[in-house]
C-alpha cells in the first residue's frame, strides 16, 4: 500500500510537470479506486461507474488546483465524496443511526471469570479461501454500517488515509473521525467475530 | 470486561483502543493503557482481534472493477487535463 501511495504521488507529480505519459496510468489507478469506494458508499454499480467518471472529470478540470502531489489521494477522495453525495439514494444514505460503544462491549462470563465470549482469533488460519471469505464478511459489514461510519472506515482503513486527511475529506474534525472510526471498527470486528465463532463451532462439530 | 477492580478501567480502555492502535494518544494516556493491558488478558485479547480487523481492512477492495474506459470519455478527460495545464501555465506555476 505504501508503494501504491508513492506511485500515485509520482503520477500526480508527472502530470503537474506536464508529462502526459502518466495520464493513462493515473486514470487507471484512480478510476478503479474511486469506483470501489463509490460502490461501497452508494451500493449501486451504475452509480459507482458514474461517480468514477464524474470524479475523474472534476479532477482533471481542476488539476491546476492541485498544488501538492503528496495530497493527491485525499484530494481525489474529497471530489469522490461529493460526487457520491450527488447520487444519494434514501436506502443507503438513510437517516443516521448512532452506534453506541456499549453495544460492542464484550461480555465476561457470569461467574466473573475472565473468559471472554469472543472467537479464538489466534487460531485464524492464513489460507486463501478463508481470506476471501473474511473479505466478503468485511464488505458486508462495512456496507451495513450507517453512512457516516462507513465513510470513516473506508477512508481510514481501506484507503489508508491519515486521520487528518480523512477529516479534510469528510469536512469534520479529527476527533469526530476518531470516534466514528472506532465504532465502525468495533462493528466490523463484531461481524468477523460472529463469523469466526460460527465457523469454529462448525469445525468443532465436524 | 472483567468484574471487580478493573471493570471501570476496561471500559475506559475499550473506548480508546483504536487511538491506541493508531498511536494517536499522548504519552501519558498510552502508558496508562499499556499498564492496564499488562494486567488484563481479556483486554489484550480484544485488542489483538481489533488489530487483526484493521489489518484485514487495509486495501480490502471489492473484486469488482469498472468496465473498460470508453475512448470518447478518455478524450474528454485528456482535454480537461490539457485545459487545466494551460491555466496553470498562464498562472505562471
Amino acid at each position: 500500500m505504501a508503494t501504491d501511495k508513492r506511485q500515485e504521488i509520482q503520477l500526480a507529480r508527472d502530470l503537474i510537470e506536464g508529462k502526459p505519459e502518466a495520464f493513462d496510468r493515473f486514470v487507471e489507478v484512480f478510476r478503479s479506486k474511486v469506483f470501489q469506494y463509490a460502490l461501497m458508499m452508494c451500493g449501486h454499480r451504475e452509480d459507482a461507474e458514474e461517480v468514477a467518471q464524474d470524479t475523474l472529470f472534476k479532477v482533471f478540470e481542476n488539476f491546476d488546483q492541485l498544488r501538492d502531489p503528496e495530497r493527491v489521494r485525499p484530494w481525489v477522495f474529497r471530489i469522490a465524496r461529493n460526487a457520491c453525495y450527488m447520487k444519494r439514494r434514501k436506502s443507503v444514505f438513510a437517516p443516521t443511526q448512532e452506534l453506541s460503544l456499549e453495544d460492542f462491549l464484550p461480555h465476561s462470563e457470569g461467574d466473573g471469570s475472565r473468559k471472554l465470549e469472543i472467537a479464538d482469533w489466534s487460531a485464524l488460519p492464513d489460507d486463501q479461501v478463508l481470506r476471501a471469505e473474511l473479505r466478503d464478511v468485511i464488505h458486508q459489514a462495512i456496507q451495513e454500517l450507517p453512512e457516516m461510519y462507513r465513510a470513516a472506515i473506508m477512508l481510514r482503513d481501506v484507503e489508508e488515509l491519515t486521520t487528518e486527511e480523512t477529516a479534510q475529506v469528510l469536512d469534520v474534525s479529527q476527533e469526530v473521525v476518531k470516534t466514528r472510526l472506532h465504532r465502525a471498527r468495533l462493528a466490523v470486528r463484531a461481524k468477523l467475530d460472529e463469523y469466526l465463532r460460527r465457523r469454529q463451532s462448525g469445525v468443532a462439530k465436524g | 470486561m472483567e468484574t471487580g477492580k478493573h471493570k471501570h478501567d476496561c471500559k475506559e480502555v475499550f473506548a480508546l483502543l483504536s487511538e491506541y492502535l493508531d498511536a494517536e494518544l499522548d504519552a501519558e494516556r498510552c502508558d496508562e493503557i499499556r499498564k492496564h493491558l499488562d494486567d488484563c488478558p481479556p483486554c489484550i485479547e480484544f485488542l489483538e482481534s481489533l488489530k487483526r480487523t484493521v489489518s484485514l481492512c487495509h486495501g480490502c477492495q471489492t473484486a469488482e472493477q469498472p468496465p473498460p474506459l470508453n475512448p470518447e470519455v478518455r478524450e474528454k478527460l485528456m482535454a480537461a487535463y490539457r485545459k487545466s495545464m494551460q491555466n496553470r501555465a498562464r498562472q505562471g506555476l
